[in-house]
Parts: structure tokens; C-alpha cells; sequence
């Protein structure tokens, strides 16, 4: 119903985010605890790291700086994605419940309507934590962002979420046709997320080309940010600029097949 | 042309069959069988603008499976449907800015918001222009006196203040053809009185088409001029609630209360028996064309001390049942 009164995607999204941050901030207390909770587990999980680091000295030649800027950008996205499309991990227990139905009904795309579903504020803490890690580590290494650099690292941030996110609706288009086994998608979610923590050069490398190849995370992680860290050719860094976006959007076009594949399975089947 | 279409609709399911034991759970791993159901046998009916239809039948006689197909959340194995010219799981996104549904099993609203947050929500998600809205929203608020719960969010009300917050939230966009899914269950009397009048309402005055579906007899004769009964996914009978007693026959029920415990004896009453007895209350099944309530009444009050009585129709399940049972002859 384009014209008059039409809200755009969008603004409408925006508009279930202020009202749903609205709603979790009258439960106060819960809201600051769940903040600071998430604050200190992603927090110690970063302390383990550097006391192995403190142990061990480096990780095949990457010193704890070096790793930290992995570890902030990966976090940084993810926390983003998981803000973003929280509502696809919450996804199975919808299609079970059959509150799916509801937004069938309504005149708007599926999955805007799922990501708007739920935003979580409290994962906020995550983002903080990636953002202190990854400021430290650059002060550290004293890596002065040149332009390029800059752009690298906002490609290597937006390609990670860009992936999680696709990654997600994977996930949840699966639950289209099995709710029990998704398990094994969150040994790919979370399981990637902690391996793209770390440069996917300390992997073997069929690991390696996993994830590369299949789920494109090293465009996010190994190929800017080694970039980033050893000042290499402006020409390999412009290359890299491009092929992440490409990947990112292949992945995430995959992704959008097998949820439409996912819906028209629920059309027909009505469970 | 009509408001509804609906040709030679048939719908079948998939059920997965599972044999019992161990054995029988490890084979289902690796060969699944499956059987199929129909849960839709090949129905056709037209609904006109404005029509307040009732759909009636007993659970998993394929009632809802008729409305999600009409509503665009299912799609049919084949058969043809038409909404005010669309077919609803083509165009999904055009059809539903001009439906209305309300599942009295569940809430269209979100669970943790004020009413008004929801309502709001509501607006953008139909991009419905602002004055429309607020005309249309004061209105509804109004008529279905909401105005003291606004502010609550939609987890803390009750069921009855939650149905009438559905009914609203399912008209703030202005939809020609209204679906209710059981609307009144579970209510209190108070409730269903006000909702079965509010519905009246808005299809006499905003000229709404209503489908509605319920398990209760006097929502649909309070309600509805045209009856649909299902069963086995089949239309049993498309017609008028008087068209459904003559069809059905099933007959109607005297309760009496006897001031002392006592055999009635029902000699000479043609037709009539005994359902149940209990203390002193015993119900009587009678046909009112063989006999009349008032000459059954007379007779019984001469032949027993009452205390008090009542006359009822059979329940709707009996009905069903009864026509079930004539359908398939």
C-alpha cells in the first residue's frame, strides 16, 4: 500500500526496536544485571586468552595484541548479528508454538518481522567488551589507522556480521523442517564465532578452506586483518575490499534461498 | 462476483506413522512411512459481502485447515480459492492488508506491551494513515470499552479484556472480511454477551464479512444467518440454523426436578426417553414434532411432584453427530 502513511521497512524495524528496548528497560534491575553479566563472561573469557598468552608467549607467531584485534572485530560483528537477528535464534520455538502463523498474517516481509521480533539490549555487553579489546590491542601494536586500514577493519567487521546474520537464517530456515536437530547449526554459529576469534592460519587447513569456502568468515577475519597488521601491498588490500562484500553476499543470498525454501515448506505443510 | 470462492478445495496431510517398540522406532529412522489424510475432501461454497457465515463441526474436521487456506497461511493440494479476487497464498502480502483474524487460542499482540504500544505497532506494520487511525482506534476503544486497561501490558490482562484488545487490534486496519477463531472460549457470560454483540455490530454497520468458527450452539444462533457444518472435510449443511435443526432432527431435552425421588413412568408418550437419572433430576430426550414441550410438560407434571424444569436443545457435538451419521448413509 505504497503512498500516504506508508512506513518503509526500515523505519519500521526501528520503530519494534525503541518500542521493545522501551519495554526491557521498565524491568530495570534485570536489565543492568543482565548487562553486567554479559559484561563479565565475554570479559574473563578474554582474560583466559591473555593468561595462556602470558604462559605460552605467542600463538604460532601471532602475539596477544594481534590476536585481540581478531578477537574485538569477530566480537563486534557478532554481537551486532545476534542484536540484529536475535529473533532467528529464538526462531524454532515460534514454528513450534505456531506463532509463525501470526506473521503470516501480517502485510509484511517474514523476515523482517522475525528479526524484529526480539532485540536484545543486554547484548550490548558483548560489543563493549569486543570494542575495549580491539582499542587495546591497536594501541598496543601502535598501528596508526591509515584510510585504508580504517577500511579494512569496517569490511572485516560488516562481512563478520553480514555472515553470522546469514548464518542465523540458516539456522532458522532449518527449523522449518526440524525443530530437534539444531544442534548441530550451533556447532556452526558458535562454533564459528569462537574459531574466527583467532587468525585461521593457526587451523589446519581443511578447517582453513571450510571456512573460507563454505562459510566465508576468513574473508571477515585472516585476509583484511593480516592485511591490516602487516602493512601489505594497497593493491592485495584493494582486492581484499572487494571480495568480502562478494562473498558475504553470496552467503547471504544462499542463506535467503533456503528460507524462502523454508516458507514455501511451511505453506504446504502447515507445521 | 462473491467475497469468497471457494472450488473443489482439497487438502491432504502427511502423517507419519510409527510403529510401536524399539523395533518398530528404529525402522521408522530409516524407512519413513507415512499415510496419507485428508483433511479436506473437495469443498465448495461462496460467501457474499457482508454475510455473517458460522462454521461448526467437531475438532480436526477440517475448520481451521479452511481457514488458513482462506487467510493465506496454507496452501491446498488443489482446488481453487479466491478472496475479493485474490488467491490468498499467491498474493499473501496484498490479501492480508485486507483480512482481519482473531484465534481465541492465542494473541496477535505482544505478550509484554501495552495495549497502546501494540495498537501503534499495529499502524505502521499496516502503514494506516494517522487520522484514519486515530478515528478508527478511538472508535474501537469505545465501543468495546477499553479505555480503563490501555496502559496495562497484554500478559496482565484477562481473557475476556484480552479478546476484546484482539478484536480491536484485528479492525484498526480496516479490513473487509473479519475471521474469528473461537472467538468466545473460555470466556465468562458477561464477555461473550459483549462480543457476540460487538460482532453483530460491526458487520451490520461497517458491512464486514464475518467467518466464524465456534464449538458454541448459541454463538452461532445469536450470530449467524448462514450455518456451515464440517466433518470429515466435507460440507455437511450449507444453510439457515433452522435449515440445521430440521436436517438434524436431533431433538431437544426436559430437565426435571422432582421434589421426590420417583420413577416417572412414560407410558403413552410416544417417543420420548430416558437419558439420564440422578437423584431426583432426570433428563428426558423428546422429538418436538412427534410432541410438543408444552404437552410433554403437562403430561409429566400430572404424573410426578416437579420442583423445577427446563427445556434445551441437543448439544451441538449430538447434532453433528446425527448428521454425521445421515451424511454418511
Amino acid at each position: 500500500m505504497p503512498g500516504h502513511g506508508h512506513i518503509n521497512g526500515m523505519k519500521l524495524y526501528l520503530r519494534y526496536v525503541s518500542i521493545s528496548i522501551r519495554s526491557q528497560l521498565q524491568h530495570r534491575a534485570s536489565f543492568v544485571m543482565m548487562l553486567l553479566g554479559s559484561l563479565l563472561t565475554t570479559g574473563i573469557e578474554f582474560a583466559g586468552i591473555a593468561a595462556l598468552f602470558a604462559r605460552f608467549g605467542t600463538l604460532r607467531g601471532w602475539s596477544l595484541p594481534e590476536v585481540g584485534v581478531f578477537y574485538g572485530v569477530i566480537n563486534i560483528a557478532f554481537a551486532l548479528s545476534e542484536g540484529f537477528a536475535r529473533g532467528f535464534d529464538t526462531f524454532p520455538a515460534m514454528v513450534k508454538s505456531g506463532d509463525f502463523d501470526r506473521l503470516l498474517l501480517r502485510p509484511r516481509s517474514l523476515c523482517l518481522q522475525v528479526a524484529a521480533g526480539e532485540v536484545q539490549l543486554m547484548r550490548s555487553g558483548r560489543l563493549l567488551q569486543g570494542g575495549v579489546v580491539l582499542w587495546w590491542s591497536l594501541s598496543n601494536l601502535h598501528l596508526v589507522l591509515t584510510r585504508l586500514g580504517s577500511a579494512l577493519l569496517a569490511v572485516a567487521v560488516v562481512t563478520a556480521a553480514v555472515v553470522f546474520t546469514a548464518l542465523f537464517i540458516a539456522q532458522a530456515a532449518l527449523a522449518f523442517w526440524t525443530v530437534e536437530s539444531l544442534e548441530i547449526m550451533n556447532t556452526v554459529t558458535y562454533g564459528g564465532t569462537e574459531t574466527a576469534q583467532y587468525p585461521l592460519t593457526i587451523y589446519r587447513p581443511w578447517f582453513r578452506r571450510f571456512f573460507t569456502f563454505v562459510i566465508p568468515i576468513a574473508f571477515a577475519n585472516y585476509l583484511p586483518i593480516n592485511l591490516l597488521l602487516h602493512h601489505s601491498a594497497p593493491l592485495s588490500a584493494f582486492a581484499v575490499l572487494c571480495a568480502a562484500p562478494i562473498a558475504a553476499a553470496l552467503f547471504a543470498s544462499a542463506a535467503m534461498i533456503a528460507w524462502s525454501a523454508g516458507v514455501r515448506h511451511y505453506h504446504s505443510t502447515g507445521s | 462476483m462473491a467475497h469468497i470462492e471457494v472450488e473443489n478445495l482439497r487438502r491432504t496431510f502427511q502423517i507419519a506413522v510409527r510403529n510401536p517398540g524399539l523395533s518398530g522406532a528404529i525402522r521408522g529412522v530409516f524407512r519413513r512411512q507415512s499415510e496419507e489424510k485428508v483433511a479436506l475432501d473437495c469443498i465448495s461454497f461462496q460467501v457474499e459481502k457482508g454475510e455473517l457465515c458460522g462454521f461448526i463441526g467437531p475438532n480436526g474436521a477440517g475448520k481451521s485447515t479452511t481457514i488458513k487456506i482462506l487467510s493465506g497461511i496454507l496452501v491446498p493440494t488443489s482446488g481453487r480459492c479466491e478472496v475479493a479476487g485474490l488467491t490468498p497464498w499467491k498474493h499473501r502480502i496484498k490479501h492480508v492488508q485486507h483480512i482481519g483474524a482473531v484465534f481465541g487460542q492465542r494473541t496477535q499482540l505482544w505478550w509484554d506491551l501495552p495495549v497502546t504500544d501494540s495498537f501503534d505497532l499495529l499502524r505502521d506494520i499496516y502503514s494506516v494513515p494517522q487520522e484514519v487511525y486515530k478515528q478508527r482506534r478511538d472508535n474501537l476503544i469505545d465501543i468495546l470499552d477499553l479505555t480503563s486497561f490501555l496502559a496495562t501490558p497484554v500478559r496482565q490482562l484477562s481473557l475476556g479484556q484480552r479478546m476484546r484488545c484482539d478484536i480491536a487490534a484485528a479492525l484498526l486496519h480496516g479490513p473487509s472480511l473479519l475471521f474469528l477463531d473461537e472467538p468466545t472460549i473460555g470466556l465468562d457470560a458477561v464477555s461473550k454477551l459483549a462480543v457476540r454483540s460487538f460482532v453483530r455490530q460491526i458487520n451490520q454497520d461497517l458491512g464486514v464479512t464475518v467467518i466464524l468458527t465456534t464449538h458454541d450452539m448459541d454463538d452461532i444462533e445469536a450470530l449467524c444467518r448462514r450455518i456451515l457444518v464440517v466433518s470429515d472435510g466435507r460440507i455437511l449443511v450449507d444453510g439457515s440454523f433452522e435449515d440445521l435443526r430440521r436436517r438434524a432432527s436431533a431433538g431437544r431435552r426436559l430437565t426435571i426436578d422432582m421434589v421426590k425421588a420417583a420413577t416417572l413412568d412414560l407410558n403413552g408418550l410416544p417417543g420420548v426417553q430416558i437419558t439420564t437419572t440422578n437423584a431426583g433430576r432426570c433428563v428426558l430426550s423428546f422429538d418436538p414434532i412427534v410432541i410438543t414441550p408444552a404437552e410433554l410438560i403437562r403430561e409429566v407434571t400430572a404424573r410426578v411432584e416437579v420442583a423445577d424444569l427446563f427445556v434445551e436443545n441437543a448439544p451441538i457435538e449430538e447434532i453433528i453427530a446425527n448428521l454425521y451419521a445421515g451424511g454418511s448413509q
